[in-house]
């Protein structure tokens, strides 16, 4: 599997590190609640076809915003967060 | 139908023809009392102890596939009890008793061999951890014996002691840890389900789940609407799409986990061996095969098979355990789906749906789990109450933090597991 590093181009996957759908850009306030921390925090679309995740590029130390398909591993899109 | 070795010989004799389907293949009823969706390890078992336990024969089990099509005919069968936390240290502790006696329940050879399973350590550190994690189990009352270095040897001769990176100072044996064969599982509870009167749908996807103020009323199928009280989801690594279809966000991640399986070789490894500073474990099958696998390719995937890197890791890090492999044939490798939870533990509860209940989060340890999953989730449809041995497997302790059960202490998030 390759993925695309908005800076450097199509690399090989083990230059990259998954962390999460790309939903965790969006944090809540501190203050938010428990129900808004929870969905944050633990649940997941966890989506069977398109995902946007977010990933880090190691070589670079960039973090990128790909665009998946979770069935073929296929790459569609990478973008800065 | 029965099994002995008479029968084996007389439908040899005379040319197999007595041989029968060992279960129905009924249509689906319009209505059921209890609705099993997933007919793998863990929806098999349910639907038995439902049966079996608390007498409830009206159910069905819904199977988009075949039965055993999914993770349970996929996984690499180590079955063991050598958890730590409290919850899921009662849990699998019981689970391991009843495959102790499972076969004799089911009528069914499920080849369980309690070959013993050694964590092998390579510091003082570890050792610790280890010392710590088997007066957990014995605490519990199941069996952990350490070993010294010398130990060890004596048991995996064919191991590199010598290697410099994980140098082995000894392991942690668990004699009553072992395997089984995976298929016979689902095959031995389908078999006996169905005798007691549980229908198996197979080739019966669900499509949607129908609620009303709050409570559950059935299911859509690829074969029709069917009523039921009680729904239970039972799909492995496809919670979030069924769970979704009744408005629920769960908190599952579904990763890839691959297995490897060499040529039929002659006894060679009579253990289960796990090495878990290089991400491997190995056994060898009935057949002859070295089972291994290592970690999860770590990136959500519903592709069923896995990446070169984790392949290259995993021959890796037996070529460094165990240099005598490299002369063995690498025959298969295949993938999984894991419904991984954040902090590694599963979920037996009920939702906020009523009548509504949901079986996942089994990460990549669930085919251990089949007879005690099975057992809590069929209490907890017919009781009402969850089962002692799975009370704390509970779908809220994230959202209020307590009763988290992260039994490798790295965080109880998604990406730590
Ligand atoms: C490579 C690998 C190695 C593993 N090794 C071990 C191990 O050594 N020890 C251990 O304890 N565990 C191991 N596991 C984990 C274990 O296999 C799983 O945790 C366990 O099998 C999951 O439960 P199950 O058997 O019910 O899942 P599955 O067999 O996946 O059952 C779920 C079923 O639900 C069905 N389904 C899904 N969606 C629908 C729908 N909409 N309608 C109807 N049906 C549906 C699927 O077709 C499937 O048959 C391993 C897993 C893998 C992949
Ligand atoms: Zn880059």
């Amino acid at each position: 599997m390759r993925l695309t590093c908005p800076h450097c181009g199509a690399r090989d996957r083990r230059e990259f590190t998954y962390h999460g759908p790309a939903s965790l850009l969006d944090r809540p306030a501190p203050d938010a609640g428990e129900a808004a921390w929870n969905a944050y925090l633990h649940l997941r679309d966890n989506p069977e076809g398109e995902s946007r995740e977010l990933w880090y590029h190691e070589p670079c130390r960039a973090w990128a915003v790909i665009t998946r398909d979770t069935r073929t591993h296929a790459v569609h899109g990478s973008a800065a967060p | 139908m029965g099994y002995s070795g008479f029968r084996v010989f007389w439908e040899g004799l005379t040319g197999n023809r007595g041989w029968r389907p060992v279960w129905r293949e009924p249509e689906p009823k319009a209505r059921y009392k209890v609705l099993v969706i997933g007919g793998g390890g863990h929806g098999l078992s349910t639907a038995y102890y439902l049966a079996r336990n608390h007498g409830i024969t009206d159910v069905a089990v819904l199977e988009k596939g075949w039965l055993g099509s999914g993770n349970i005919g996929r996984n690499t069968t180590i079955v063991r009890a050598n958890y730590f936390l409290p919850g899921n240290s009662e849990f699998y502790s019981h689970s391991l008793k009843l495959w102790e006696g499972l076969e004799g329940e089911l009528g069914y050879n499920v080849m369980h061999s309690q070959r013993g399973l050694i964590n092998l350590f390579h510091s003082d550190g570890q050792r610790d951890a280890f010392v710590r994690r088997g007066n957990a189990m014995a605490a519990q009352g199941d069996d952990a014996v350490l070993l010294d270095r010398e130990g060890v040897r004596g048991l995996l001769p064919y191991l590199d002691f010598e290697q410099a990176r994980f140098p082995i100072h000894g392991g942690l044996l668990h004699p009553r840890g072992g395997t089984a064969r995976h298929d016979a599982v689902a095959w031995g509870y389908a078999r006996a389900a169905d005798a007691r009167g549980v229908d198996l749908i197979q080739n019966c996807g669900v499509t949607g789940i129908r609620v009303e103020n709050g409570r559950v009323r059935g299911v859509e199928t690829t074969r029709g609407p069917i009523e039921a009280e009680s729904v239970a989801i039972v799909v492995a690594g496809r919670t979030s799409q069924v769970a979704a279809m009744a408005g629920l966000r769960v908190p599952i991640e579904s990763h890839v986990l691959q297995a490897f399986v060499t040529e039929g070789l002659k006894p060679v490894i009579d253990h289960v061996v796990s090495f878990g500073m290089g991400h491997f474990y190995i056994s060898q099958s009935d057949k002859g095969g070295l089972v291994f696998g290592g970690d999860l390719d770590f990136h959500p995937s519903y592709a069923q098979r896995g990446n070169l890197p984790m392949a290259e890791h995993v021959m890796e890090a037996a070529m460094t355990l165990m240099p005598v492999i490299g002369r063995a044939k690498v025959v298969r490798s295949w993938g999984g789906i894991m419904d991984m939870s954040p902090d590694g533990s599963p979920v037996i509860d009920r939702t906020d749906v009523e009548g509504l209940f949901l079986n996942c989060g089994w990460n990549y340890g669930g085919f251990k789990a089949v007879p005690a999953s099975g057992w809590a989730l069929a209490h907890l449809i017919a009781t009402g109450a969850p089962h002692e041995s799975a009370a704390r497997f509970r779908l809220d302790r994230f959202r209020t933090g307590r009763g988290l059960m992260d039994e490798e202490g790295t965080g109880a998030q998604h990406h730590l597991h």
